[in-house]
């Protein structure tokens, strides 16, 4: 029995699939793989890429944090943001990291620290998992 | 009786104020819809993190309440804190008075003093007067806020509330019945109370790593959602309040044109039959 994949962050849904074959993602004890008749499970997630194998094909999304749910085959992602791979616009993603950067050095009150840390972090991984794509060949467009 | 230019000055000025109303509740009406749309989207995440919390919450009891989540454990009350979601403009109708109203009420019902976060002008303005402590204010998250612009909020409440600056917060949001209707309500935020879990078969999950990460990742999360899909929800409503008093507004102005354009083809008609009086009295004074 193929898996029933969801992923929902909490401005949309914007992933909903089913008949899927696996799921690859980076649990925060590491990356690890969802096959059908998987136990009931529940983890959280740390910032990196989700991948998702359906008939041969490989979708692949970033997501920075959130939750995994694994209940029944039905596999459902709390998200704190994802996008899809093809999506990332690398521009978008260089100056995000570019300022985070910047605000870092700036930065003084401890408070945004941690927020500031994050979002280049964030940045980072999109850069890394979009070169590391772009190398493979040219990025599939989204499926609609 | 007024003069026809007086009245014909007055019809011109109220069609213009119609033309104003109308066009307000146009784009209220496309800003409701679409506000609404967010609101709905938003939906399943937060009815899959309800779950999860639910089925989290489910052995909870079992546990020592020592260790407990910070964020799960009730404490003595000495402080609270009100979350006062209204909307940045007025001319929504009763909206914002409703909603300052039930604010007081629930400050004074709580018996402890009380801290206030303002989201939105109506509410800051109002309570600005008032000996509640300003804790912060936002005001600038716009008519469709993204998830990220409500996190510092909720950044300042959950770090004041371990800060044991209170011991209990409350939101205070207008729920949106329908179009016509939206009412405030109160919610407890913290210390968080975990929802009812509804499909009541107790499902043994493994955690990774293990519950208490899971849990302590979660709740602040859950947290956050609370406070988004109430902002949403006070959006929502703003605009049909809005909307619907717009709507009215526009009715009365029409009504009111329709009563000044009889007085004015009255006084017309008057002044025509007195010119023509003038003429054939003139007329006949010129043929003796």
């Amino acid at each position: 029995m193929p898996l029933n994949v969801e992923i929902v962050t909490a401005e949309q849904v914007i992933y909903s699939e089913e008949g899927v074959d696996q799921v690859v993602a980076p649990g925060s004890d590491g990356e690890f793989t969802v096959l059908p008749q998987h136990a009931e499970f529940i983890t959280t997630l740390q910032p990196g890429e989700l991948r998702i194998t359906k008939g041969g094909a490989e979708d692949a999304m970033v997501i920075t944090g959130g939750f995994l749910e694994v209940r029944d085959d039905r596999i459902v992602v709390l998200a704190d943001a994802a996008e899809r791979v093809e999506e990332i616009d690398i521009a978008r993603a260089e100056e995000a990291r570019r300022r985070a950067e910047e605000a870092l050095l700036e930065q003084r009150e401890l408070a945004d620290l941690a927020a500031t840390q994050a979002s280049l972090q964030r940045a980072l991984i999109r850069l890394r998992i979009a070169e590391k794509r772009g190398r493979r060949g040219r990025a599939r467009p989204p499926r609609v | 009786m007024p003069s026809t230019r007086e009245i014909r000055r007055r019809i011109r000025s109220i069609e213009n104020t119609a033309k104003i109303t109308k066009a307000m509740e146009l784009v209220a009406a496309s800003k409701m819809r679409r506000s609404q749309d967010r609101a709905l989207a938003g939906r399943p995440y937060a009815e899959r993190l309800s779950w999860v919390l639910a089925d989290l919450a489910e052995t909870m009891p079992q546990m020592d309440p020592d260790t407990l989540h910070p964020l799960l454990q009730r404490r003595e009350v000495k402080h609270a804190c009100i979350i006062h979601i209204t909307p940045n403009r007025g001319l929504a109708g009763g909206l914002p008075a409703n909603l300052n109203r039930r604010a007081s009420a629930l400050a004074l019902d709580l018996g402890v003093p009380a801290s206030m976060v303002a989201i939105g002008k109506k509410g800051r303005d109002y309570f600005r007067r008032t000996d509640v402590n300003m804790r912060a204010t936002f005001t600038e998250l716009g008519d469709y806020p993204e998830y990220i612009d409500i996190l510092p909020i909720a950044r300042v409440v959950i770090d004041d509330y371990l800060a044991h600056e209170y011991d209990q917060v409350f939101i205070v949001y207008p729920y949106f019945v329908n179009t016509m209707n939206q009412e405030p309500r109160v919610h407890q935020l913290l210390p968080v109370e975990p929802p009812e879990d509804k499909a009541t078969q107790a499902i043994d999950y493994i955690y990774e790593p293990d519950r208490e990460s899971v849990l302590a990742e979660l709740l602040p999360r859950y947290v956050e959602m609370q406070i988004y899909e109430a902002i949403l929800e006070s959006i929502a409503s703003e605009q049909s309040a809005r909307m619907v008093a717009m709507r009215n507004a526009t009715d009365a102005a029409e009504e009111v044109l329709e009563e000044l354009t009889l007085a004015r083809n009255k006084a017309r008609q008057e002044q025509i039959t007195k010119e023509l009086l003038d003429i054939v009295g003139g007329a006949e004074s010129m043929q003796v």
